[in-house]
């Protein structure tokens, strides 16, 4: 399969200031050293606890954040970021490095080149309550992105906005109409309306079903799918809801405090999950079967702070297999075959 | 099952809303009763009306709201008391003692600016006063024995002030005395009575390290670990009836299975019924003994929880379980959306997203009936087979 985005251990800190004189003290290291590949047409699940960096990862992929380290080649040549990869062992400051990283490289773009990639790479957020502006008309809000990547005029847009509204199952009628007036599952319609607007390549949806009831949440999933055959598109649908994941996503990524631990195809890896952090939260999805009931937790405890994350795995002080070389050494992500990649020296070893 | 006591009922519960768009009709109808020791499970969409039956529970109406008609009763020691007719002052009683209840986001449940002990701490001084008097009474006693010269007088002192607020709480003395630096010392002995029991209370909870928790602001709490703070508030007066409103809603899934089973321990441990609110069909099936799912501010179906997930009868019910997502099926999504409760349909509010919808469910309103044993549904199409 043919990569649309390939992520190299991708870094992302936020500092922490204090003192006096709010000096930095620490990072928070929502994202440190991911590496993934997403493929053209396919849906990618990324799943784990609030704070792992799901969404902060997702922010840095569409460059609304700029990543401390790594690098995002998105629709890149292979040869070029071969030869970024050579350069930058061999002679990390020659000047052919910097440009090409600024020509190809998507986490060193800036300035207009970076606005054009904008288009091809959109987001839709939780909460359409808050992401949709309250005081502009469906019309005006759907036809924002191509007025402001200069693609179409003001007056020029209605006949495409419409032509979108029809695409996620809204109508003419709803064009002059605030936010306020609609349902949950329909803001968000017009959510991914405007997200997809641009026509672009790449999606993320960052949890786009949380916050609508059940009976609602099949309708959208079921447009996703559609709109992603129809239009092509390639999803990263972010989500804590696993039961959504495992049914709509091609390959799942699990995170654990910035890291990934686990990555697979989605029927493997909810079979055979082999991270013992994958298998604890595939075991917590509470079943709705009565008469399968739990005893025990699969986990104890709760993640522990990203300001300074465990030495060596990151899960030990929670992990029932962890031994010495778990709180000395972090593992590295290793394929087991067929794509399952797993951070694990029980595993590996 | 049967023979089991009924802890609260709630009869034909009317409840509107008055807001600028009209009279919504929030509650329909409610009827529904909770039984000793058992966990109630209340499954509803959005706007359904699960959180204000809970509410009504504790006789908390949010204005614009009202009461139209209907009692809620609770059971206590073999009396029978209709909340809605009590006043406030012996409300205040109730709540909290004899029902209490757990929120769903436990940061905005807790006061920022309060320790976890002290925010305990204010339950026991409300509803168990008297026992914290009485610990420190008997503790007094042990320390007057040893205590010798200014020591003993103190003592003998703080003692004749406790047996004083033990006998007349209103007294003027006591009354005074707290009033007054140096001498309102004499109140740490009930503080300390208080502590012993909110750490023990603690530790039941499986809370690591409850000394140094008790002392600690809501913010430096997990998620997790604040929910266990309330949950111990919940629990420090042993309710007959607690009412949990969707606990686990803001928390992770590791952490939610942790508190799903805390809470069916301690209802196994301390008998005590709980209603249950959730969203979540998964959570009700770990959880719950008998489920009521409301539809629109009516009761759609009550049912043991096995019974409804085995043999759902309310077409909504059904659809409701067929929207859990299956892997390698399409998502099943119910058709329409819930009935606006200003104008609601006047026969049956699901008959216009329902497959099996006849003449009969636009006109009438279909009524809660069992049609087998402890298993109540309100739909037409079950009328003929009882």
């Amino acid at each position: 399969m043919e990569s649309l985005m390939t992520v190299e251990d991708l870094k992302k800190y936020f500092p922490v200031m204090g003192g006096v004189l709010r000096k930095k003290v620490a990072d928070v290291k929502a994202v440190d050293g991911v590496t993934f590949d997403i493929y053209k047409g396919e849906t990618f699940g990324v799943v784990g606890e609030s704070g792992c960096g799901k969404t902060t990862l997702a922010k840095t992929l569409l460059r609304l954040l700029s990543p401390n380290a790594g690098h995002i080649f998105y629709n890149t040549p292979q040869d070029v970021a071969e030869s970024i990869r050579s350069l930058e062992k061999d002679n990390p400051k020659s000047k052919t490095l910097k440009r090409l990283l600024k020509q190809y490289d998507h986490a060193y773009a800036s300035g207009s080149r970076l606005r054009k990639l904008r288009r091809h790479m959109q987001i839709v957020y939780q909460d359409p309550t808050t992401s949709l502006d309250p005081r502009m008309l469906v019309k005006d809000i759907v036809a924002e992105p191509l007025v402001s990547q200069g693609l179409q005029r003001g007056g020029s847009t209605i006949g495409r906005v419409l032509e979108t509204l029809q695409m996620v199952g809204l109508t003419e009628k709803h064009l002059y109409r605030y936010p306020h007036e609609f349902s949950g599952g329909q803001r968000q319609r017009i959510a991914v309306a405007r997200a997809i607007i641009t026509s672009p390549e790449f999606i993320v949806l960052d949890e786009p079903t949380s916050s609508v009831d059940v009976s609602v949440r099949a309708q959208l999933l079921n447009m996703f799918q559609d709109l992603q055959k129809d239009l092509g598109l390639t999803y990263m649908f972010i989500s804590h809801d696993l039961s959504v994941v495992e049914c709509i996503s091609d390959r799942v990524a699990v995170m654990y405090l910035g890291k990934i631990v686990e990555q697979a195809k989605t029927s493997e890896l909810f079979k055979n999950p082999l991270h013992p952090y994958a298998q604890a939260l595939f075991n917590s999805i509470p079943v709705p079967d009565p008469t399968r009931r739990r005893e025990r937790a699969p986990l104890s405890g709760e993640p522990p702070s990203p300001v300074n994350p465990p030495a060596g795995c990151r899960f030990h002080p929670r992990c029932s297999l962890a031994t010495n070389t778990c709180e000395r050494e972090e593992p590295p992500l290793v394929d087991v075959g067929d794509g399952h990649y797993v951070a694990c020296f029980a595993v590996n070893r | 099952m049967e023979n089991q006591q009924t802890v609260a009922q709630i009869k034909d519960l009317y409840l509107n809303f008055y807001t600028y768009d009209g009279v919504v009709k929030a509650l329909d109808g409610i009827t529904l009763d909770i039984k000793k020791g058992e966990i109630l499970g209340l499954v509803g969409e959005t706007g359904s009306g699960k959180s204000v039956t809970s509410l009504s529970l504790l006789s908390i109406v949010i204005p614009p709201g009202r009461i139209e008609k209907g009692h809620v009763e609770i059971n206590l020691k073999g009396k029978t008391y209709d909340l809605l007719s009590l006043n406030d002052a012996t409300m205040s009683c109730v709540r909290g003692k004899y029902i209490s209840m757990i929120f769903q986001e436990p940061r905005a449940a807790l006061n920022p600016v309060y320790t976890i002990g002290d925010q305990i701490g204010e339950v026991f001084f409300h509803h168990r006063k008297a026992e914290l008097i009485e610990s420190a009474i008997t503790q007094l006693r042990m320390d007057l024995e040893t205590a010798s010269g200014l020591k003993a007088a103190i003592y003998k002192r703080e003692l004749s002030l406790y047996e004083k607020m033990r006998d007349d709480p209103k007294s003027r003395t006591v009354w005074l005395a707290q009033k007054i630096p140096i001498v309102n010392r004499f109140r740490n002995r009930m503080k300390g009575a208080a502590r012993r029991y909110i750490v023990d209370m603690l530790k039941s909870l499986n809370i690591p390290d409850p000394g140094r928790v008790i002392d600690m602001y809501p913010h430096e709490l997990s998620g997790g670990m604040a929910q266990r703070a309330v949950i111990a508030m919940s629990l420090s007066c042993n309710p007959v009836m607690l009412i949990a409103d969707e606990p686990t809603t803001s928390l992770d899934v590791t952490v939610q299975v942790q508190i799903l089973l805390l809470i069916k321990d301690l209802q196994r441990r301390l008998h005590t019924s709980i209603l249950y609110v959730t969203h979540d069909l998964g959570v009700v099936a770990e959880t719950c003994d008998r489920v009521a799912v409301l539809y629109a501010g009516n009761v759609a179906e009550i049912a043991g929880v096995i019974d409804l997930f085995k043999k759902p009868l309310h077409p909504y019910t059904q659809a409701l379980l067929e929207s859990i997502p299956r892997p390698g099926h399409k998502f099943v999504s119910i058709r329409g959306t819930v009935p606006s409760l200003v104008s609601p349909p006047k026969g049956c509010r699901f008959y216009d997203r329902c497959d099996y919808a006849h003449d009969r469910c636009i006109h009438v309103e279909p009524e809660l009936i069992e049609v087998e044993k402890n298993h109540s549904v309100s739909c037409h199409l079950y009328y003929g087979e009882t």
